[in-house]
């Protein structure tokens, strides 16, 4: 791991720190595997964070995936960042500065909802939808938040860790009778 | 209760709650009738909600929105056609033999790999994720790996390295010669196709040797690879290269002068840079917009920065442009496999570590330690210090990433393969918008999706 810059700032509600973004300039650490930079904004900062991002020239979003952080609550993030069950992870990337930034957002799971990325980044969706499949994070103003690999009817999320695996025989739609 | 021939048969009816199923439903997944569908949803479907600068914005006074449901058409292709290489469906709305909107509906291959993930080892993981792109099962073996390694902070020999550099390259020159293939078949060349799985049958042999599979190898694991490589590998590979480059010439001849070929492939399926930007579209579609975007080079792994090739971009971003690409890089992977056989250094092909590596097959029969050892590694298998670690590399179709998170066991609390074919697939309704419905299928072709891997 070694060289591995995971300072996450905690970046508050009103403060979408320039703080944050200055770091981000230095392109010390630029390419390589597992010396991306982690940020770890509140819900509320997650949506104008990645917008900033953009601005600042990550034109692309790598990979969009949900965590359920239910059996391993005790995972190590930085001060002031309270542990929630999930956890949304954004893969950011630079092509012109060549270099990818991580941001790590807290969903708790009484309210498992968070602002869509669509707006921003329109490769998001199917990624949003996935994420709202398997883990069942609710992504607000997702033009279409359909289930993408699962059938529609299915029930419960898959990649949560409190879906019992093999709970549920494997049941298709109805075929159609004949016309 | 029912009736049949007006008699009352007992009929065991299953009922689904209703309730449940409610829950957790947010509608339906195919393409509506336009009369059913939201404004913005039609937009989208249109490809017309991408905010793209100087001008490029597709608004709604563009897409016929207001057209009725009448004059139109919506049809469904697929999960079972030829064309769509596996199980992909889409539904296509037509206006006579126009494609007005698009809609891909997936999951007909879905397996459930990342929950399975979970549940297999470190050591298992490699045989679960080389069954996601099944073209380039190397790739997502080297990317698991790199991940795996990067958490357990091992270093592995020279020779491991050049070994996966050469493997990487030949499966990168196999998926394209199947893309080669399958892309002619979808154009109506049918010589295209028994060349193009002829020459693929090269590196499948020689994978067979080495590895011991044709398909689905295991053979890139955390900590090196599973096998040195055979005797004689230099005389294999040597035949190899100077066999298919001397193909790909031929494809030219086939292919790449004949009119025919250039008429359907030019100016069909228009890419632009921003829109293939904003939707994350990486690989050969990227490239063919002219973004000199290739991880190999950009972002170097592996031995990359250590060979000399080149990256190869297209101009118009259409199917043409994307054919020319992969038949460059065949070029550009034997170039480099070339120099690979030089530089393969000697040295051990998977790193002496005992935490990761299991004692050679030898000591095993002599040492009861070395049992012990062996038996626990294929067991429990390794443990990997907690954290969490985002590797890519570039695959045949893209950037190919695994996402792993650890807890500090033998398995990975959760693995996510970000697949490149799963988000290159989001480009589709922009590229047969406005196209006619026989160049969907050259549109399909020219994105190369693998199904198994964009449903994994």
């Amino acid at each position: 791991m070694g060289s591995r810059d995971a300072n996450g700032n905690s970046i508050g509600d009103s403060s979408v720190s320039d703080l944050a973004l200055g770091e981000l300039n230095d392109v010390s650490h630029a390419g390589g595997i597992g010396v991306d930079q982690v940020l770890f904004p509140t819900r509320e900062a997650y949506h104008g964070l990645v917008l900033r991002l953009k601005e600042s020239g990550f034109e692309m979003c790598a990979d969009l995936c949900a965590v359920d952080f239910l059996t391993h609550p005790g995972r190590a993030l930085p001060d002031g960042i309270r542990p929630e069950r999930f956890e949304v992870v954004v893969n950011l990337l630079s092509l012109s500065q060549k270099r990818r930034v991580r941001v790590r957002v807290q969903v708790p799971e009484s309210d498992a909802s968070i602002a869509s990325l669509f707006d921003v980044y329109p490769g998001s969706e199917a990624m949003e939808r996935e994420a709202y499949d398997l883990i069942g994070i609710r992504f607000s103003n997702h033009p279409d938040l359909t289930r993408i690999l699962m059938p529609e009817e299915w029930e419960g999320h898959p990649l949560r860790k409190d879906y019992g695996s093999g709970r549920v025989p494997v049941q298709f739609k109805e075929t159609p009778g004949p016309r | 209760m029912t009736t049949i021939d007006d008699q009352e048969v007992p009929m065991r009816v299953i009922e689904r709650p209703a309730w449940s199923a409610k829950e957790t439903s947010e509608g339906p997944q195919e393409l509506l009738e336009r009369s059913g569908t939201p404004e913005e949803e039609i937009l989208r479907e249109a490809g017309g909600v991408l905010r793209l600068p100087d001008g490029h914005v597709l608004d709604a006074g563009q897409i016929d929105v207001e057209r009725s449901d009448d004059e139109t058409m919506i049809i469904n292709m697929g999960p079972q056609h030829p064309s769509t290489h596996g199980v992909l469906r889409l539904m296509l709305e037509l206006d006579g033999e126009t494609v007005l909107r698009t809609k891909s509906v997936i999951g007909y291959l879905h397996t459930g790999m990342e929950k399975t993930g979970e549940e297999l080892t470190y050591v298992q993981g490699a045989t679960n994720v080389t069954r996601m792109d099944y073209l380039s099962p190397l790739h997502n073996e080297a990317v698991f790996s790199l991940a795996t390694e990067a958490l357990l902070g091992v270093e592995i020999p020279d020779r491991a390295t050049w070994i996966r550099t050469l493997m990487l390259e030949l499966n990168r020159v196999s998926s394209h010669l199947m893309w080669m293939a399958t892309n002619g078949m979808d154009l109506g060349s049918t010589s295209m196709m028994i060349f193009g799985f002829r020459e693929r049958e090269m590196v499948m042999s020689f994978f067979e040797k080495t590895t011991g599979l044709r398909m689905n190898n295991n053979y890139i694991r955390p900590g090196g690879v599973a096998a040195d490589l055979p005797d004689g590998w230099e005389d294999d590979i040597d035949i190899l290269c100077e066999t298919i480059l001397e193909r790909t010439f031929e494809y030219d001849q086939l292919l790449t002068g004949q009119p025919i070929f250039r008429e359907r492939t030019e100016g069909v399926g228009g890419l632009l840079a921003e829109e293939a930007l904003a939707l994350s579209v990486t690989g050969p579609l990227l490239r063919s917009t002219g973004v000199p975007w290739d991880l190999r080079r950009t972002m170097p792994y592996l031995a990359y920065d250590q060979l000399d090739f080149d990256v190869l971009v297209g101009t118009y971003g259409d199917n043409f442009d994307r054919y020319a690409i992969r038949l460059g890089e065949i070029r550009e992977s034997i170039r480099m496999i070339r120099q690979i056989l030089e530089k393969m250094p000697t040295g051990d092909y998977r790193v002496q570590d005992p935490k990761v590596t299991p004692p050679p097959r030898g000591r095993i029969d002599s040492s009861m330690e070395a049992l012990i050892h062996h038996f626990k590694i294929f067991t429990e298998g390794f443990k990997v210090p907690e954290g969490e670690v985002y590797a890519a590399i570039e695959s045949p179709r893209g950037e190919i990433g695994c996402y792993i998170v650890s807890d500090g066991s033998s398995k990975p609390y959760r693995m996510h393969i970000r697949g490149p074919s799963f988000v290159n697939l989001q480009v589709l309704p922009l590229l047969l918008r406005g196209g006619l419905m026989s160049d969907a299928v050259a549109c399909i072709s020219s994105v190369d999706p693998v199904m198994g891997e964009v449903d994994r």
